[in-house]
């Protein structure tokens, strides 16, 4: 297709390059024809032209809530973007233990909890529990993993004591809820805890939750990162495939 | 009412004679305990607030005393009688006195009870009528603006500043919300005392505390003369400080509690010996102040199968009925919960919730039945996630749900702001009213999905029921009958604090209430 943007990439409503967006927000005023202009004047400013609000309304306490469309004035090229992603291939059940079996011929010993004060457990459970997400089986399930599920609010310091304790490969440190940003503090003390100790090499340090990205948990100081929508095969995959890496002469 | 689902009655029987059974295995157990947090409670009870100069509870700094000496065993009621017969002074000032050092409370000539009657009395009617105070201010107020229709539109605030959420749960209420709950701050369950006076950090939640209830109870107030609706105030009595949380929550007269027998235990990893008479108590004092519990059997789907795990609903729904019926509430306060949590890929997945919702909804008649909505199965995509909540919604309309906490549309991406609440409560408003009566046009099919469904759930309830009642509660809990999760009798946290009870042991207040309920 000719694109007079080149590379560039700009949302899509009906035509190439129309640059289409639909977005919501709150005002902290009364709805008010003056109100509503505003919230078109502020599109402008982030770059949308031709800012339309569709529907505003009143939500009481002195706020209001619009939904608006506008085109994207602005293109990215997608070619120059780099994004870090976990490279290991997704395996399934009978490979992964396969390859565990095969290059390690040992179980691989895994200690996971929700750390902090997050005491949401979902997120590790599903990846840990026997019964795993979505139909496929949890790290449990797995007869060449060996598990501990340390389960929520667990201390950066009672995970290392456990992980040590066991003598873990890998730790699976869950975040879900967090507010004001609590989940790094937390997860940064894991990482100094561990270095302070000289342990930080000892593990394959593993994070997940939904405000996780690979490249977020590399910054961190992790080895790896998964984000919404994660399964347990890939979690496994790339546990048994880089300590398969790592044993390898 | 006409019976859409065909329930058969002698299950239920069976239910109900296994679950009495079970509550009977404990009940040795909680009568023959107490805990320090009961204690705390009792104090709390007698007027004793505010912190010593460290910042530490006056009701934990008395019963910690007490309870190193090893003298909880009579109940803390009793040492602050005796030391009132023996200073003349007040509870607080007592308390005060200990916190200096100055009292040495313990060392006071011990009285009996029977001397100590005249001084018991006063003390009780004084506490107890803080209570019965705020029971009848919530009459007085209900009468002139009546709560709204069921389903109630329940919604969450969790700013963490309980300033901002007085804002958010204004609007909420003018926006239509009948329930304003103040989610608490992450971990608050595990702390073994009520923080103390407004507070303006938390993670996820706010903390519960007696003068943040006391700050959204007047927003409230204030927003229900506005809407001409009684807006209903929740907070958390679960957790480390169960019993306390109720008799704050009493006094500052909130509306509902989350209250489950066993949460705490299984989500919490608290100690079962310390929760089961936690919740005994904190239930006693729930009924004496008419707050409606809310058990919270949602969370099993959350961790565990929600269509293979349907049953252990039912089943834990029974034990908590049993158990809350046996500290003295009436079905009119026990709000058993449940969820829509069934994957939404499942085919027929709809008919399967409204199976389940039909069956409890029946089975429980008088209970004001909490439903939760989807969670498990949001991804951030809000616009799916707008659905499930229609289909959630429609599905409490249809099945006459009494309370329902409605789903945010961005849930799994942050705690709600203000537009997302707003979205909610017009995605419910709009079906609740625009489906209001399609419940009267609808019978199940005989041998249709809904009714085959519904039969299957029950018949398992029942053998799991009566699998526990064989077995017993505390071991069937550290097999893992619920959620998947094995909790050992003797582990969690807070095991120290249960304190087996002396002959001498005596809760007035407890006495007391069970009697006006009518349970001795």
């Amino acid at each position: 297709m000719n694109n007079p943007h080149g590379n560039e990439v700009r949302p899509y409503g009906d035509t190439l390059n129309d640059g289409k967006v639909q977005m919501s927000f709150t005002l902290p005023v009364p709805a008010s024809p003056e109100a509503a202009e505003a919230a078109r004047e502020l599109a402008r400013k982030m770059g949308l032209e031709e800012p339309e609000v569709c529907s505003f309304r009143d939500l009481g306490e002195a706020f209001s809530f619009y939904i608006l469309y506008g085109r994207c004035t602005h293109g990215v090229d997608i070619s120059r973007i780099h994004v870090a992603k976990v490279d290991t291939e997704t395996l399934n059940f009978y490979e992964i233990n396969g390859l565990i079996e095969k290059e390690l011929d040992r179980k691989i010993r895994v200690v996971g909890a929700c750390t902090g004060s997050d005491a949401h457990t979902v997120g590790l459970d599903a990846i840990m529990n026997m019964k795993g997400y979505a139909g496929e089986y949890g790290l449990e399930r797995y007869p060449w993993f060996e598990t501990w599920n340390m389960g929520s609010q667990v201390p950066n310091e009672v995970m290392i004591r456990k992980a040590v304790e066991v003598g873990a490969d890998a730790l699976l440190v869950s975040q879900v809820v967090t507010q004001k940003e609590v989940h790094i503090h937390n997860l940064t003390e894991l990482v100094e805890l561990l270095e302070a100790e000289g342990l930080r090499d000892r593990f394959l340090l593993v994070v997940g939750g939904p405000r996780i990205s690979h490249e977020l948990a590399l910054e961190l100081g992790y080895d790896a990162g998964f984000g919404p929508s994660t399964l347990p095969v890939d979690v496994a995959s790339y546990i048994a495939q880089t300590l398969a890496k790592r044993s390898r002469p | 009412m006409e019976e859409k689902l065909k329930v058969d009655k002698a299950r239920v029987e069976r239910c109900l004679t296994a679950a009495d059974s079970i509550a009977d295995g404990i009940a040795g157990h909680i009568e023959a305990n107490t805990t320090i947090s009961v204690e705390r409670s009792v104090l709390r009870l007698l007027g004793i607030d505010g912190v010593d100069a460290g910042g530490v509870p006056l009701p934990n700094v008395v019963a910690d005393t007490l309870h190193r000496e090893g003298l909880l065993d009579r109940g803390a009621f009793y040492w602050i009688a005796n030391a009132a017969a023996e200073t003349g002074r007040s509870p607080q000032e007592i308390a005060s006195g200990m916190a200096e050092g100055t009292l040495p409370v313990t060392t006071f000539p011990r009285r009996s009870w029977q001397e100590l009657d005249k001084v018991v009395e006063p003390l009780l009617e004084e506490g107890l009528n803080r209570l019965r105070r705020s029971r009848r201010e919530r009459s007085e107020l209900q009468e002139r603006f009546p709560p709204g229709p069921r389903p109630w539109l329940y919604v969450i605030v969790a700013t963490g500043n309980i300033y901002e959420d007085v804002v958010q749960a204004r609007a909420a209420a003018l926006q239509g919300a009948d329930i304003i709950a103040v989610i608490r701050t992450t971990a608050q369950s595990l702390l073994d005392y009520i923080p103390y006076g407004p507070t303006t950090e938390g993670f996820g939640g706010t903390y519960a505390t007696q003068e943040n209830f006391r700050i959204m109870r007047q927003a409230l107030d204030e927003a229900g003369e506005q809407t001409g609706r009684y807006i209903q105030l929740v907070n958390y009595c679960s957790g480390l400080c169960m019993p306390e949380i109720a008799v704050t929550g009493g006094m500052e007269r909130l509306d509902m509690m989350l209250n489950d027998s066993m949460y705490g235990i299984l989500f919490r990893d608290i100690n079962m010996k310390r929760t089961f008479v936690d919740q005994d108590f904190s239930r006693t004092v729930n009924a004496y102040t008419g707050i409606i519990i809310n058990t919270g059997e949602d969370n099993y789907l959350t961790t565990a199968d929600a269509v293979e795990e349907a049953h252990t609903v039912l089943a834990s729904q029974f034990i908590n009925r049993e158990l809350a019926r046996r500290s003295g509430m009436p079905l009119s306060l026990m709000g058993l919960g449940h969820a829509f949590e069934i994957n939404p890929d499942k085919e027929d997945g709809l008919l399967y919730e409204i199976a389940g919702a039909q069956l409890i909804r029946q089975i429980f008649p008088d209970c004001p039945i909490k439903y939760m909505p989807p969670t498990k199965y949001k991804t951030g995509n809000i616009f799916k996630s707008h659905l499930q909540d229609g289909l959630f919604n429609l599905t409490g309309v249809l099945t006459g749900q009494s309370i329902q906490l409605l789903g945010m549309l961005t849930e799994a991406v942050h705690t709600p702001f203000l537009q997302d609440r707003a979205l909610s409560i017009e995605n419910a408003k709009y079906i609740f009213n625009n489906a209001r009566h399609l419940a009267d046009e609808i019978t199940y099919k005989p041998d249709g999905i809904i009714q085959r469904r519904s039969e299957e759930i029950l018949a398992q309830a029942a053998d799991q029921l009566e699998e526990i009642a064989r077995e017993g509660l505390m071991p069937s809990l550290s097999r893992g009958v619920f959620a998947n999760i094995a909790r050992p009798v003797d582990g969690g946290k807070g095991a120290g604090g249960v304190i087996p009870k002396g002959p001498e042991y005596r809760n007035p207040f407890k006495e007391t209430m069970r009697k006006e309920l009518g349970h001795e």
